[in-house]
């Protein structure tokens, strides 16, 4: 083994780093939506993501929709699922006691597990890459087109996000009610229906994750729990509530797992993600990018 | 009054039939199928279903076996070792059958094997791994249909040896049926001269391989060998072909659902691996005892199901019909079937079977062919 | 203990001692034997949850410690099963104290993304660790169980054993809610603040409790282990970890009988659900092991959307109302 031959197998395996972490930074961002509105953590996430996929699949290879359109139905589609949820589920709780929504958003995540279970059964599908998948080359380790629109993806929905969030009413209206819930209500704006608006972003979000990572990684029903773990992981990691500190988190996040599964284990590769998440919760509970003192205040 | 009377002859009408139905028609003989239908495994449980059913009716209208209808007792696994576990117990001790045909993995057999052992209940095995039926002493209520492992290793590496290579890496699922075989390819690698220089593992849940293939490259393999049985086993090719990583491939005979082919894609061309007849039964020679077996099984089963036949389906087909032809000789005592199942022979799916109390699987190398994939069909593999 | 525990203990024995003579078969009997196994997860995780106000999303981890500890130096090693459960307490007990000194002292609810993380981290190891724990093959010929050379080898003789351990389980927790451990416990789910102010050491008190539940489980992860003879990964995943946190719910959390009745209720419910759909057969309804995700998911919505306190109290409450209504209507008529 030459040096070269070293240095494109440590580029190989960031670029599966990358691929794995886009996900993981679009799964925490759906978090911290939710987060910033309810102060809740959303079980619920992970199943965004499968549901996202799934519908993909079968929009694409049954129906045979254009993956254009089938990519903006199925998005849509889920987002409605995310309204549902918050209107028949988050919504009509009159004392949101924190353990009882928890509960609560567990509780939905198995219905939609179930329900994905019912439609789609046990078994894993396949879908073919957005844009062909001969890859390209660079310096000895070869990147997938797919894995090039993941990245592409996230990078524009990070720049929607920021103009969303700084220069809309209703943006700026849930960034108000994220940091002092009743003070924005004193200032006349419509906490719950921002409340709403997070859920629909945030299962939005979720679904553009599971569309784009379908064609590499084959959905099933099941996937949702780690996929939504470590999603979390990258949003505790880069500070609860803090979305572009979770891109981050995200990105590293999985070039570690990649680099873990490379120079010491394949096996291990799940659990590297969530060791992180651990040592990071126990170490500094604010998150590498997050202010301690910031979450001193915070109570999921 | 008149009402009242009515009302007494009428149930005590039903209550003499239903005493005496029992005795009008024989009993229905009970046979209990542990299939892995949904799942991970749904690939191999599946078409087994399907045949077993296909059968169970074809029997049922031809008047049953010596007046007895067939009842199938189907249980689901889902390829989980504790489902199977469970759905054994309840064979054997809700619905009382009088033999078992599956599971259809490797894993999922040798979880039950202790329990038909102590029940004294015979099993069928559909699943590839030879330790199901090894050592026979310790496997008396134990047999298998599908081709053994360590037969499927010794024609892939004939045909390594054929091809002048000698460096090769394996790389292996975590199962049941992938852990046995990666212990073959290694046990048998001496006898034949290979070097195994790269042993990789990946669990039925991964999704990349890209980690293990680049150190496999590293290693200076000239062929791989893949051995699996669930889905995952299709992501091998695909991550190889991203990484244009370009060494002959070889799989097990746990690739041969077409289906496995398709998920693949583009990238399963050129795969070689050692299956049953029956993925290529128009290239079999006319002369072959098989051939009329494979075309009637194939036909049916894609005619009503529409969907292309697989070995799985055709392992149930010869389970099925080894208890089918052993209930036949001598009724519904699990002893006596187990007994009269050891003498049995059967031209089946999977090859010519001659059974003996010291061999529960009956098939020698010679029931593998090599297959190869040409756009996207198995074809028989011509040098 | 109160008057009305006692009372419970004896009613509870008597329909335990009843029923196998009931139903008969061993399969069914074989059925309520798993329902012992989360029976006695669920006891300890409804300590946490009612009494500490804590989730904990990993427990499925401490079963598998257990099963896995009793699995691997039996058929090993060739260590008596007893000593064996001994050691599977002893690793749980350090794993609980791992994951809970630090994710119970910070406020709020920690403790359940880190239970959901060190649960995954088990089930990976254990699927992954192929020499160690068998990975996906699992590990099997694990022996029954024996008492002074008296075998546990059936369905019958396991039912009586485990629903005796269970019965202590339950003695032994009710006692702790009495104790004056209990006592703060409560007032930790109450107010954590007031408590604190109060001089009671929350986090101590909940660590405490949280190790107390991870016992629970690991007895009935060794105790599993034996029944079935046989393990693997399976049954150790996040998915259990999440239906024991669902039984306790439903059954309702405040509650240990709570646990009882919901860990009970819900073991049996797809059972009968198949029995139901074999009857019916022919109706063209099928029930299929698919189903459950979606049965056990929407039970738990509904309970926790309208019944918040669980069946336990939603029937006690009902009862209390209907017995209200009745001496209304009685007094209106003399």
């Amino acid at each position: 083994m030459n040096h070269s031959n070293q240095f494109s197998d440590l580029l190989q395996f960031v670029f599966m780093g990358i691929q794995r972490g886009s996900i993981y930074a679009l799964v925490a961002m759906g978090f911290n939506i939710i987060y910033n509105a309810t102060g809740v953590i959303n079980f619920a996430q992970g199943e965004f993501v499968v549901l996202g996929g799934l519908i993909m699949v079968s929009m694409t290879t049954m129906l045979h929709v254009p993956i254009v359109v089938a990519f903006f139905l199925s998005t849509l589609v889920v987002m409605i699922a995310g309204v549902i949820m918050e209107r028949f589920t988050i919504n009509p709780v009159k004392e949101p006691g924190i353990l009882r929504l928890i509960i609560i958003t567990i509780a939905v995540s198995i219905l939609l597990k179930g329900i994905a279970m019912c439609i789609w059964g046990k078994d894993s599908y396949h879908m073919d890459h957005f844009s062909g998948d001969t890859p390209f080359e660079i310096f000895g380790a070869t990147i997938l087109p797919q894995t090039l629109w993941i990245i592409g993806i996230l990078v524009i929905i990070v720049f929607f996000f920021i103009l969303f969030f700084n220069h809309t009413m209703i943006g700026k209206s849930m960034r108000a009610c994220a940091i002092n819930r009743d003070a924005a209500r004193l200032v006349g704006i419509n906490d719950r229906l921002a409340v709403m608006y997070s859920f629909a972003i945030s299962a939005g979000i979720g679904a553009i994750a599971g569309i784009i990572i379908t064609p590499i990684i084959q959905m099933d029903y099941g996937r949702g729990a780690l996929l939504g773990l470590k999603g979390f992981g990258a949003a505790v990691v880069g500070g609860l509530g803090n979305s572009i500190g979770a891109v981050v988190a995200g990105i590293i996040l999985g070039v570690i797992e990649a680099l873990g599964a490379g120079y010491i284990s394949s096996h291990y590769m799940d659990a590297i993600a969530l060791l992180i998440l651990l040592i990071v919760l126990f170490l500094r509970p604010s998150g590498i990018m997050g202010s301690s003192e910031a979450s001193r205040l915070k109570d999921f | 009054m008149n009402r009242k009377l009515f009302c007494f002859t009428a149930v005590s009408f039903f209550m003499v039939m239903s005493a005496l139905t029992p005795h009008l028609f024989a009993e229905d003989y009970k046979v209990g199928c542990l299939f892995s239908i949904t799942g991970s495994a749904s690939w191999l449980g599946e078409p087994e279903r399907n045949t077993a059913e296909m059968i169970a009716e074809e029997i049922n209208k031809a008047g049953g076996i010596n007046g007895h209808k067939l009842k199938l007792y189907i249980e689901d696994t889902q390829g989980d070792n504790t489902r199977a576990v469970n759905a054994t117990k309840k064979l054997i001790k809700k619905d009382k059958v009088c033999a078992i045909i599956g599971p259809s993995r490797s894993g999922t057999s040798m979880a039950v094997i202790p329990i038909v052992q102590a029940e004294q209940i015979p099993l069928i095995s559909c699943a590839g791994a030879e330790v199901i039926v090894e050592p026979v002493q310790e496997r008396k209520w134990v047999f298998k249909t599908p081709q053994k492992d360590s037969d499927c290793v010794k024609r892939i590496y004939d045909h390594l040896t054929a091809k002048g290579i000698k460096d090769i890496g394996i790389i292996s699922g975590t199962t049941g049926f992938g852990t046995a075989g990666r212990d073959q390819l290694k046990a048998i690698a001496k006898e034949y001269g290979m070097n195994i220089v790269a042993d990789e593992t990946y669990s039925p849940a991964d999704t990349d391989m890209t980690a293990q293939l680049v150190k496999i490259r590293n290693s200076g393999a000239k062929a791989l060998v893949n051995w699996s049985i669930v889905p995952a086993q299709s992501i091998v090719p695909k991550n190889m072909k991203q990484l244009k990583f370009d060494i002959p491939l070889y799989q097990s005979h746990g690739f041969g659902n077409v289906k496995y082919v398709e998920a693949a894609g583009p990238a399963a061309d050129g795969i070689i691996f050692p299956g049953g007849r029956l993925l290529c039964v128009d290239s079999v020679s006319d002369d072959n005892p098989q051939k009329a077996v494979l075309k009637q099984y194939r036909d049916a089963y894609e005619a009503r199901f529409k969907d292309k036949v697989s070995t799985f389906g055709g392992h149930a087909y010869d389970s099925l019909w080894l208890v089918i032809n052993a209930l036949k000789a001598v009724g519904d005592d699990p002893a006596k079937i187990r007994d009269y199942l050891e003498t049995s022979t059967l031209v089946g799916t999977g090859g010519v079977f001659k059974f003996s109390p010291t061999d529960h699987n009956g098939l020698d190398k010679n029931a593998f062919e090599m297959i190869t994939i040409k756009n996207g069909e198995f074809v028989v593999l011509k040098d | 203990m109160g008057t009305k525990d006692y009372l419970g203990i004896i009613w509870f024995s008597i329909i335990l001692v009843v029923t196998p003579f009931i139903i008969g078969n061993d399969y069914y009997i074989g059925i309520l034997v798993f329902a012992a196994f989360n029976c006695l997860s669920c006891i300890g995780l409804s300590l946490l949850m009612g009494y500490a106000g804590q989730i904990s999303l990993g427990h499925a981890a401490f079963l598998g410690i257990g099963a896995y500890s009793s699995a691997l130096l039996t058929v090993k090693m060739g260590w008596s099963p007893w000593l064996a459960i001994v050691l599977g307490i002893i690793l749980a007990v350090i794993m609980a104290l791992v994951i809970g000194i630090p994710s119970l002292r910070l406020k709020g609810h920690y403790l359940a993304m880190a239970t959901l993380g060190f649960g995954s981290i088990i089930h990976i190891v254990t699927v992954a660790a192929v020499d160690f724990t068998g990975g996906p093959a699992g590990i099997s010929q694990i022996p029954t169980l024996n008492i002074f050379g008296f075998p546990i080898n059936s369905d019958v003789k396991y039912y009586a054993f485990i629903w005796i351990i269970v019965v202590i389980g339950l003695f032994f927790a009710l006692n702790i809610i009495h104790s004056r451990s209990g006592r703060a416990l409560r007032a930790i789910h109450g107010s954590e603040d007031a408590a604190g102010s109060s001089g009671i050491h929350t986090s101590r008190y909940k660590i405490r409790i949280f190790v107390i539940s991870a016992i629970y489980s690991s007895i009935a992860g060794s105790f599993y282990a034996h029944y079935v003879n046989y393990i693997d990964p399976g049954p150790f995943g996040i998915m259990h970890s999440v239906l024991l946190v669902t039984m306790v719910a439903v059954g309702g959390m405040h509650k240990v009988w709570g646990a009882v009745i919901g860990s009970i209720l819900l073991s049996v419910l797809p059972e009968i659900l198949s029995t139901i759909s074999e009857v019916v057969e022919g109706y063209g309804i099928e029930y299929k092991p698919d189903y459950d995700t979606l049965i056990y998911g929407s039970i738990l919505l509904a309970i926790m959307l309208f019944l918040p306190g669980g069946i336990f109290q939603g029937v006690g409450d009902g009862f209390k109302r209907l017995k209200k209504l009745f001496t209304r209507k009685t007094s209106s008529a003399v």
